[in-house]
């Protein structure tokens, strides 16, 4: 367990991480990475029980899935600083012959990954197999996930969330980054969610809602809300409240940085935004 | 020739569930997920000795795939069963990123494959379903032949890891391989001895390969049959060692000719030892309402015309 200083020193490295990583191959998906930043950090640092050795199979320990496979370099920075491959590996994001793939994958093995994300809307349905499996194992740990607000618009979500519901998959804990942002707008201008909170509800949810989806503090309060939640016969949802490129300021409060690149100067920017606190890869 | 004795017209579904509730006492990884059509797939021995170890997920297939490659991470070996379109076509990401990509060890068993589904028509006739899975990287595709060989094949796959398509279907079709024989996946089963042509099947087309076998002799024409219960890894050496002995070939399948084992036979001797080869198969063409015998009859997959090919196949030599 980790205190809120040192999270916040974690998630400072980890933006230089993220903007770094996509601005060395001028592609990938800086807004939501930065975005989730605060609540990766707090998950892998503070509240999972998990083993950097890694062992496919997760028993007897959490696992957490990232269905919205697009913001990877937030993942993979967190799972590097947690000890899961070397941080330098970070320099190979996006290029040939890396285990650091556009969208993360098991298939070139990289340690961490337990399945291919990228095309939306499948990570629950996953998840709800691995709680599943761990009942019928006898292991009594938690499955993870999180969601992108607009990867809901998938239909398989909603099959996923009818059998969660009707099925008492009571040992899963969803987080959907609420940002209200996607590639085309605001989620609100392409196709609007609705009421997040009654939807999950009548489709038999526990839901937490953590309106400063960006302060640590509030996650570990919302997280631990929803650990005391699960286990109760309902699945738990968390709707965590982001905000898009969260902490360069420049990239805050737009969906224009959805899927676009820093060029040298916004780098130095948003470096400047976020000192090193761990050392940069 | 060699004697096939059909000892019993049985349905290749019954076999595949008589082997997943083998498995079930057997093998205790094994779980099931079905999407709502649990007596169809003859699910329900399984179903009702392991409660526990059954999943009914509803009519919702794409949530059934990803539950399945879930269930792997965790040690478990997932058999899913739904109709061959509903099975694949439907669900073709989920199968392609969790499963395929992932490497994840999950049975995708599909039945009601082809045309003999009969009545219900071509929403639910696929005839595309081998071409969609052959094509996925790291994919196992299986098409079995009879009741016997589909009980095989289902346990087989069970003792081998990584992701596995396999096809069977829904008519009471002759019988004839051996009761608990081996299988073993990729390798070609060589039914008859002959130096003419070869006949080269795959699911209910094989025993109408022999039948026409047995009908070619009559004319005169020997005719050398294998059957293929996998398409991919296909038995290659099997197929062009017959082709070098007798010099042509008729691929049959109840799948449409693009995508199917034609193909993949076309491309093998193309590559390894080029000879004329003749397709009975569908033609780039849906189904329609009918008996499975109507339409076995109208798209020609049959022992009457795997003759007429044959026929055709070694005048072109």
């Amino acid at each position: 367990m980790a205190d809120t200083q040192q999270l916040k020193d974690l998630v400072s490295q980890v933006r230089r991480d993220i903007v770094r990583q996509v601005h060395a191959v001028n592609s990938g998906h800086p807004g939501g990475s930065l975005g989730c930043a605060e609540f990766l950090v707090t998950l892998y640092n503070d509240i999972m029980d998990h083993d950097p050795s890694f062992n496919m199979d997760g028993v007897n320990e959490d696992v957490f899935y990232l269905s919205n496979g697009h913001i990877s370099p937030v993942i993979y920075s967190v799972l590097a600083r947690a000890g899961y491959f070397p941080v330098k590996e970070l320099a190979t994001f996006r290029k040939l012959n890396s285990r650091l793939q556009g969208h993360p994958t098991t298939h070139e093995g990289l340690p961490g990954i337990r399945i291919a994300s990228g095309s939306l809307g499948q990570g629950m349905s996953v998840a709800i197999g691995t709680a599943l499996a761990k009942k019928l194992n006898g292991d009594d740990k938690t499955v993870f996930t999180l969601h992108g607000d607009g990867e809901l618009q998938e239909g398989q979500i909603w099959e996923a969330a009818m059998y969660a519901g009707s099925n008492a998959v009571d040992n899963m804990i969803c987080t959907i980054d609420v940002n209200g942002q996607q590639i085309d707008g605001s989620t609100d201008q392409v196709l609007a969610l609705g009421d997040l909170r009654n939807k999950f509800e009548a489709f038999g949810w526990d839901v937490v809602t953590v309106e400063k989806g960006n302060d640590i503090d509030a996650i570990k309060t919302g997280m631990k809300e929803a650990i005391s939640l699960s286990r109760k016969r309902k699945p738990v949802c968390i709707l965590l409240h982001t905000e898009m490129g969260n902490g360069v300021d420049f990239m805050m409060g737009s969906h224009k940085w959805h899927g676009v690149a820093p060029n040298d100067e916004q780098l130095a920017d948003a470096l400047s935004q976020n000192p090193e606190t761990l050392g940069d890869y | 020739m060699k004697v096939y004795e059909n000892t019993g017209n049985k349905d290749t579904r019954s076999g595949f569930g008589a082997g997943l509730t083998q498995l079930g006492k057997t093998n205790e990884k094994v779980v099931a997920l079905c999407a709502d059509l649990t007596g169809s797939l003859k699910m329900n021995e399984f179903a009702a000795n392991h409660p526990d170890r059954f999943f009914q997920v509803g009519i919702a297939e794409a949530n059934m795939m990803g539950i399945a490659a879930g269930l792997t991470i965790g040690g478990k070996i997932p058999f899913t069963g739904t109709f061959a379109n509903f099975s694949t076509g439907r669900v073709y990401d989920q199968i392609r990123q969790s499963i395929a990509y992932s490497d994840k060890n999950v049975k995708i068993c599909a039945s009601h494959s082809g045309l003999t589904l009969g009545e219900d028509g071509a929403t639910h006739q696929i005839l595309e379903d081998i071409g969609l899975m052959k094509m996925l990287p790291g994919m196992t595709v299986i098409n079995t032949c009879d009741f016997n060989q589909t009980k095989a094949a289902t346990l087989a796959i069970a003792d081998y890891h990584g992701p596995v398509y396999l096809r069977f279907g829904r008519p009471k079709v002759a019988n004839f391989t051996p009761e608990n024989g081996d299988f073993q996946i990729g390798k070609a089963v060589h039914l008859q001895e002959g130096t003419d042509v070869t006949i080269v099947a795959t699911g209910h087309l094989v025993w109408e390969a022999l039948e026409a076998a047995k009908e070619l002799n009559e004319k005169g024409i020997s005719a050398d049959v294998i059957n293929i219960h996998t398409i991919k890894p296909l038995d290659e050496k099997a197929i062009i060692d017959s082709v070098k002995k007798t010099g042509c070939i008729v691929t049959a399948e109840e799948h449409n000719f693009l995508g199917g084992l034609g193909e993949s036979v076309a491309r093998t001797l193309a590559q390894h030892h080029p000879a004329p080869q003749e397709f009975v198969a569908t033609q780039d063409t849906f189904g329609e309402s009918g008996t499975p015998a109507q339409l076995l009859e109208k798209y020609g997959l049959n022992a009457a015309n795997i003759v007429s090919k044959a026929q055709a196949v070694v005048k072109r030599k």
